[in-house]
């Protein structure tokens, strides 16, 4: 009886659930056109495409409108991950034994996951490359690359990775990022300023300093993800 | 049209039953499994609602990394939800006391 209750509330919640998403019409152009041309989003809507002649108007928005807020979530997502190394970062000490907390996989999943893993690492970059054209970016792309990371260091016990090579990227990164709105800073007064040519839409070389920034961004957040992941992972077995 | 219906309101009845299921689970490795399905199902809705960017976002680290960094936390702590607080409970207070020495 309380189970049935259970389902038929969960039925209720669900169908409720399911007709709020139902009025959105799959794959329709839901933007058209907008009711007040005063307000922020007619702005973007209507003038990203031609000004900055970036197709995907979210990544003009956080990269170019909003980019010192996107430095600022950058620096946040590098203090959390250098929060958790300092607190978690085991030194190895000579003499001894390095045990890593995985059991080894079995030889289907490492053949498979030597197979995927180049497919993921490219699906990975040709997110972040082509942020400014279709949907995706830095963080996503990011994101993507770590989980093959992941994958290895699951599959393979002894899948090592440098953080020293960690380190490198993820510094070159930031500081490709920071030197870029420093450039903006000197050449027109304005901080992270699009000061690159802006090119033709739907190039891929195009939208002036959007897809530099965000193959930065893609390189820094794999980088901080795979530290991450790599500490976690080598926690020693206390047990 | 009606098939779009009945797919949308299944995945929605499994997002709140897996939902459901997290927040009863004893066991925290089941519960947080059931956040992996949550987030599959999410990254589906929002890529209905015609926001792919976000879909993107929540399938590698909905899915994956989060899922896979609560695991780990489980693995290195303990696996069931306690049910006596921990003051009552004088053997896991002398572990803690311990760890806090190291």
């Amino acid at each position: 009886m309380k189970k049935l209750l259970v389902i038929l509330l969960l039925a209720v919640v669900a169908y409720s659930l399911g007709t709020a998403l139902m009025s959105v019409k799959f794959g329709e152009n839901r933007l058209g056109k907008v009711q007040d041309e005063e307000t922020v989003s007619a702005f973007y809507l209507n003038n990203t495409p031609e000004k900055l002649s970036v197709a995907n108007v979210v990544t003009a928005i956080v990269v170019n409108y909003r980019g010192f807020d996107t430095l600022g979530e950058v620096s946040v997502l590098f203090l959390a991950a250098m929060g958790l190394g300092s607190i978690l970062y085991h030194r190895h000490k000579e003499g001894e034994e390095e045990e890593a907390i995985l059991k080894p996989s079995s030889q289907l999943v490492q053949a498979g996951s030597k197979l995927i893993f180049p497919a993921i690492l490219v699906l990975g970059a040709y997110v972040f490359i082509h942020g400014h054209l279709t949907p995706g970016g830095g963080f996503q792309g990011g994101a993507i690359i770590a989980t093959g990371f992941l994958l290895m260091m699951m599959a393979y016990k002894d899948y090592k990775v440098s953080h020293k090579v960690l380190t490198w990227v993820e510094s070159i990164a930031g500081v490709t990022f920071a030197g870029i709105g420093m450039w903006g800073l000197i050449v027109s007064q304005s901080f992270l300023e699009n000061t690159l040519p802006i090119g033709t839409l739907n190039n891929l070389f195009s939208g002036g300093i959007i897809p530099i920034i965000y193959v930065a961004v893609g390189f820094k957040v794999a980088a901080e993800l795979t530290g991450v992941l790599d500490t976690l992972l080598n926690i020693k077995d206390k047990h | 049209m009606m098939f779009n219906v009945i797919v949308i309101l299944v995945l929605a009845v499994i997002l709140l039953a897996a939902a459901v299921y997290a927040v009863a689970q004893k066991d925290l490795l089941y519960a947080v499994l059931a956040t992996g399905v949550i987030s599959l199902i999410l990254s589906v809705f929002f890529f209905i609602m015609q926001a792919p960017d976000v879909a993107l976002t929540e399938a590698a680290i909905g899915i994956a990394l989060t899922t896979i960094i609560f695991i780990i936390t489980i693995r290195n702590t303990s696996r069931r939800e306690d049910e006596v607080p921990v003051e009552h409970e004088p053997d896991r207070v002398d572990k803690e006391s311990k760890i806090i020495k190291q």
